[in-house]
């Protein structure tokens, strides 16, 4: 497949500012169980503000894919049936809920609406946060079907596709929730630098067994079922246009295997080990700046590793296009 | 239920485009269209064709054997790219089987065909939305014309006859006798889309003989010569 850079924006930035809310919301938990000192109401409302703009700047980069995007609003029509149309419904639910809870929480209002059994108290923030929590996960789930749906991309068409949209989105908001208490002098950075390094092993994990098994992927169809002619060599001569189609750019990412391999090896090295390496000297020397650092070199090797998804799947279709003549 | 579909038989196709030329002529500039190339004159032409006829080598050299395969829209009857569409804008149409998209509607996402095994749906580099074959439902559907004229461009523009269209599911329509008779076959039947248009394999006529059938057994010549010669006159000695 194609990498369209619009699809690499669009699911790297709202895996990270997913992760960020969840994790500006699960050190609210943490508080709320006095496992963490609790925190200025400021602290969770610009965290969350930071997570709003990069689910806008998401949504705004999807638009680039988008042929027609003036009929975008159509998109939530078929969501009975379609990954996309539940995507493009669950998306501005979050954006809203992650604006209230931000909102929410500049404006003070935690007074508790109700007592559950003697110290849990229901404030708006908690209610705000825990549908938001539900509405996250639902737009990691959506977001990966969309991949994950597709029967005939066989490098997609498995469980690890969720598995790693979550882990690496949970994993980049952490990143950048350590490197937002960092900026801000929080010492909340050791705690979602832990999460971070966690989830970031996790994803580590999922990935690699993804690649794992992909590469012993033997795909469902051959020229030989394309075209229906029994014969161990059938080559392709002419695919009926000279130069190229929308089938030659759409489903080809004209790159050599070496930059394939290139971009594999890099996305390994930048999303794993050298943030994991930096949040752990962050927290050794106690840098505020190693996290941020941690978090953009974390991002940039999102960007590869979503590169890479995409340039790894190879879709049926192309059996009908292999020579132009 | 109808369900119009090809049946192209590729024991006759000659690949000679005729069915991609007057497709793209009829669709163009009718009800599907504009169909827009870029750099039509110049070193890359692209553009797009609902149909096209792709160029097959079976075999090694010297048993190699030319396969010309046209390739269009098989209008399945589980269609994978009608479900993902978000718009709905890629439908089935109930009345005859055949998968259209809106083009009011789409918004252009491409997604539709990330799920076509078949790579039959292009994406209109200028009007930017999904185009596809729509088996020239406005000359089908028109019911000014000849029962001789609606038909699609490409089964008429056909010259060897290599395109058959019809109901597959009427079983005495002409379609679903070349399949059942003629062993009829769907491309890509692994994925369980159903493809509605089938395919009519190539087939040889051969001879086989063997040996003994080089020699009359009961040839009357050899039956009545039996005479052993051993010098004398013969029949073929005398002068006439």
């Amino acid at each position: 497949m194609h990498p369209a850079f619009s699809v690499i924006f669009l699911t790297t930035l709202l895996g990270a500012g997913q992760g960020l809310f969840l994790a500006m919301f699960t050190g609210q938990l943490y508080a709320l169980a006095r496992f963490l000192p609790a925190q200025e109401d400021q602290f969770y409302a610009l965290g969350s503000l930071v997570a709003l703009v990069l689910l806008v700047i998401g949504l705004g980069a999807s638009f680039f894919h988008l042929g027609r995007p003036e009929r975008a609003w159509r998109s939530a029509a078929m969501w009975r049936t379609s990954w996309l149309s539940r995507e493009v419904i669950i998306l501005p639910i979050l954006m809203a809920l992650v604006f209230a809870y931000s909102v929410a929480h500049l404006m003070h209002w935690t007074q508790p609406w109700f007592h559950i059994g003697e110290v849990l108290g229901v404030d708006a923030t908690l209610l705000l946060g825990l549908l938001g929590t539900i509405a996250s996960f639902a737009l990691f789930v959506s977001t990966a079907m969309i991949y994950a749906s597709v029967k005939f991309l066989e490098e997609w068409h498995s469980t690890f596709t969720v598995v790693n949209f979550t882990l690496l989105g949970l994993a980049s908001g952490f990143m950048l929730a350590a490197a937002y208490s960092a900026y801000i002098g929080n010492p909340l950075v050791s705690f979602f630098g832990t999460w971070a390094v966690v989830l970031t092993l996790g994803a580590l994990l999922s990935r690699v067994a993804h690649l794992r098994r992909n590469a012993r992927l033997k795909h469902k169809s051959t020229v030989q079922t394309a075209i229906g002619v029994r014969h161990t060599a059938v080559v392709q001569k002419a695919q009926g246009a000279m130069g190229g189609s929308f089938n030659t750019r759409e489903f080809f990412h004209g790159r050599t295997p070496e930059t394939v391999r290139l971009v594999r090896n890099s996305f390994l090295v930048l999303v794993f080990p050298i943030p994991i390496l930096l949040i752990s000297g962050a927290y050794l020397i106690e840098s505020t700046t190693l996290p941020i650092l941690a978090f953009l070199i974390q991002y940039l090797g999102l960007i590869a590793e979503r590169w890479y998804f995409f340039a790894e799947a190879k879709h049926p279709q192309n059996l009908y296009y292999q020579s132009i003549s | 239920m109808t369900q119009l579909a090809l049946v192209i038989d590729l024991n006759v196709c000659v690949g000679c485009h005729a069915c991609v030329t007057s497709c793209k002529e009829w669709n163009t500039s009718g009800w599907a269209g504009p169909m827009v190339d870029q750099n039509p004159y110049d070193g890359s032409p692209t553009g797009t064709f609902f149909n096209r006829v792709q160029t097959f080598e079976v075999g090694v050299f010297p048993n190699t054997e030319t396969v010309h395969f046209p390739k269009s829209c098989l209008h399945c009857e589980e269609p994978p790219c009608v479900p993902v569409c978000p718009t709905g804008a890629s439908h089935k149409r109930a009345d005859n089987g055949i998968v259209l998209v809106d083009y009011d509607k789409c918004i252009g996402c491409k997604y539709c065909s990330w799920a076509c095994p078949y790579g039959a749906r292009e994406l209109d580099e200028q009007e930017k939305v999904m185009k596809k074959c729509t088996l020239c439902i406005d000359r089908i559907t028109d019911a000014t014309l000849s029962d001789r004229d609606r038909q699609p461009a490409c089964v008429l523009a056909c010259p060897t006859s290599a395109r058959l269209y019809g109901d597959v599911h009427d079983p005495d329509s002409e379609v679903s006798v070349a399949i059942r008779e003629r062993g009829g076959y769907q491309l890509m039947p692994e994925w369980g889309t159903k493809p509605a248009n089938h395919y009519l394999p190539r087939q040889k006529n051969r001879m086989y003989i063997s040996p003994d059938e080089l020699t009359r057994v009961d040839n009357p010549l050899r039956k009545e010569d039996l005479t052993t010669y051993t010098g004398e006159e013969t029949l073929d000695d005398v002068a006439w």
